[in-house]
């Protein structure tokens, strides 16, 4: 399976992820050479197989729905790139 | 002092042979002397150290003393250490100081341990030779123009050129076990879900496992039995009581059934890897196990399952870093998605791209079924390959590795070449089985690793079986010229 560059280009957008344009015919060979390698479970008869989402096939344990952290917003905002009045900044999104 | 085994080191301390701080003082001088050539450790906490080892000497002077009190290791930079930075390996995190302990790290503060530092490794654990670190690559100590294998190839190094009695690691498809066989020591993955991975940087995390990587089977017993165990922080750690290691790991092999998946010993297996392997396998014939070929018919679809499964856990799990709350944000954005775009771009490394990119192609519309339901049921045939396997044998063994450890450079531009590394150790993380990696005759003055594969929480089992085969050998208690 190969792709071209504009599908690697759509694909670092579904990421949001910027790619150097000097980069991106790397990215298309790697990642052509990475799907054929995926494409030998094609030849997998899987037809009556139940997909394994667990390794060992266990539920995801249930809790109480109670409040059992604490507030750690001081401490968390600690490492935040840009902070004001304990609310991260970002660029304005609504005009 | 450095070539003691943890019981041996913890009794002179407790002998007043000498404190932990003494100990301590003379692994940060390693460390400086030897670290610099080796990068196996990117953070060194000296200071930090120095006053854990004066509380582990308070503690054994007043009879407190636990296995690992006092007991210099260090930490894969993937786990969270508070007030420590903790990079993954990323410049997406070099910046990152942790508000907050891992539950591994916090369990071996709590017993005792005295971290000196944090241990090189692959960006996010991607990789399988520790080139891909932001912070350049780990050299191993046998041979300075090879790699150390990875993704904890800094943990392996550091404990392999006796900078740390032994170190923390972590496994998503061979990164304990590969590095270890490639330096000459001892790692463990355990069961997934045996130890807690809250605080631990997720990568897929419906494989990432920690574990101990050590000198021995008999130190790694003492730090699995502080790692395991429940942790309501995790909500896949697994509920299941923790047996004590140690006092199995003498039991006799007498009647243990050793099965050698043929698929195991094919074609890409070098001979004189094989000729080690198959020589461990006669002395366990010696210490009375019976050796059954047995088959793991879809052996090869592991790496292509894993090279979906992985990538596309992975490009969920990271989707947090987008330069908002912590991590790299990018100069000047002119709006959010820029912010996001530029941050991910600048802050990631090429082989994390790749994966993200594979993984958000494998989950996108339209290719989900194709992909990742694909994978997920090739995935359950690999499992059950084991299943039947062990309703046969009681453990399974093979190379952890295909080669010794490769040149720098060697493999760095083909990431599908690289990936094929850990075709023995991958189906193990896709089935959720423990296996541990063990030092063998080693080939042209390079450590070969013999893994062995133990059925669910059998840990105990694997680090009886690897510590009969220490006492006989002295494979594991080799070092590198220069670290003795």
């Amino acid at each position: 399976m190969s792709l071209d560059k504009s599908d690697v280009e759509k694909i670092a957008h579904l990421a949001r992820m910027a790619l150097d344009e000097s980069h991106i015919d790397a990215y298309v060979e790697d990642l052509g050479n990475i799907l054929d390698l995926v494409e030998q479970l094609e030849a997998a008869d899987t037809e009556a197989i139940e997909p394994m989402s667990h390794p060992l096939h266990m539920a995801q344990r249930m809790r109480l729905d109670e409040v059992t952290e604490e507030n750690c917003r001081e401490v968390n905002q600690r490492v935040a790139p840009k902070i004001e009045n304990g609310l991260y900044l970002v660029p304005k999104v609504i005009e | 002092m450095q070539s003691k085994s943890i019981a041996e080191l913890g009794a002179a301390m407790r002998a007043g042979e000498f404190s932990s701080v003494e100990l301590t003082r003379h692994f940060i001088d390693r460390i400086e002397g030897m670290n610099g050539d080796l990068n196996a450790l990117i953070t060194i906490t000296s200071d930090q150290a120095l006053a854990e080892a004066e509380a582990a000497d308070r503690a054994i002077n007043s009879g407190q003393a636990g296995p690992l009190t006092g007991i210099p290791l260090v930490q894969k930079d993937i786990f969270c250490t508070q007030g420590v930075k903790t990079s993954c390996g990323s410049k997406m995190l070099d910046n990152f100081i942790s508000p907050y302990d891992a539950t591994v790290v916090e369990r071996l503060k709590q017993a005792g341990a005295v971290t000196l530092g944090k241990a090189n490794m692959d960006e996010f654990a991607m990789g399988s030779s520790n080139e891909t670190s932001y912070y350049g690559p780990v050299r191993n100590p046998w041979d300075r123009k090879r790699v150390p294998g990875g993704s904890s190839g800094g943990s392996a190094a550091a404990v392999a050129a006796r900078l740390a009695v032994a170190a923390t690691g972590t496994d998503t498809g061979g990164s304990i076990r590969q590095p270890a066989a490639l330096c000459g020591i001892t790692g463990l993955k355990p069961t997934y879900g045996r130890v807690s991975r809250f605080g631990m940087i997720a990568f897929a995390s419906s494989l990432d496992q920690a574990g101990p990587m050590t000198r021995s089977a008999e130190d790694a017993a003492l730090m699995l039995q502080v790692m395991a165990g429940y942790d309501a922080k995790d909500s896949t750690c697994a509920d299941h009581p923790v047996p004590d290691y140690s006092a199995t790991l003498d039991n006799p092999l007498q009647g243990l059934k050793i099965g050698l998946p043929k698929e195991y010993f094919g074609d890409g297996l070098d001979r004189a890897v094989a000729a080690s392997i198959e020589e461990a396998i006669a002395l366990y014939k010696e210490l009375g196990a019976e050796v059954i070929e047995i088959s793991l018919p879809n052996s090869g679809l592991a790496v292509p399952t894993y090279y979906v499964v992985a990538p596309a856990e992975c490009s969920s799990n990271l989707s947090r870093f987008d330069g908002v709350r912590f991590g790299y944000r990018c100069e000047d954005p002119k709006d959010l998605e820029d912010l996001y775009k530029r941050s991910r771009g600048e802050g990631f490394g090429a082989e994390v791209k790749r994966r993200i990119l594979i993984g958000t192609y494998a989950l996108s519309a339209g290719y989900y079924d194709a992909y990742y339901l694909k994978a997920q049921k090739t995935r359950h045939l690999i499992s059950d390959d084991f299943k039947r396997a062990f309703e046969t044998v009681d453990v399974i063994a093979g190379p952890t590795s295909p080669t010794t450890a490769f040149t720098l450079g060697e493999k760095m531009n083909d990431p599908v070449t690289m990936y094929l590394n850990d075709i023995y150790t991958i189906a193990t993380n896709l089935a959720g089985l423990p296996g541990i990696s063990i030092p063998v005759q080693p080939v042209g003055g390079l450590p070969v690793g013999l893994q062995i594969i133990g059925n669910y929480f059998d840990e105990g089992k694997l680090l009886n079986v690897a510590h009969r085969l220490q006492k006989e050998t002295d494979w594991h208690l080799q070092t590198a010229e220069g670290f003795a």
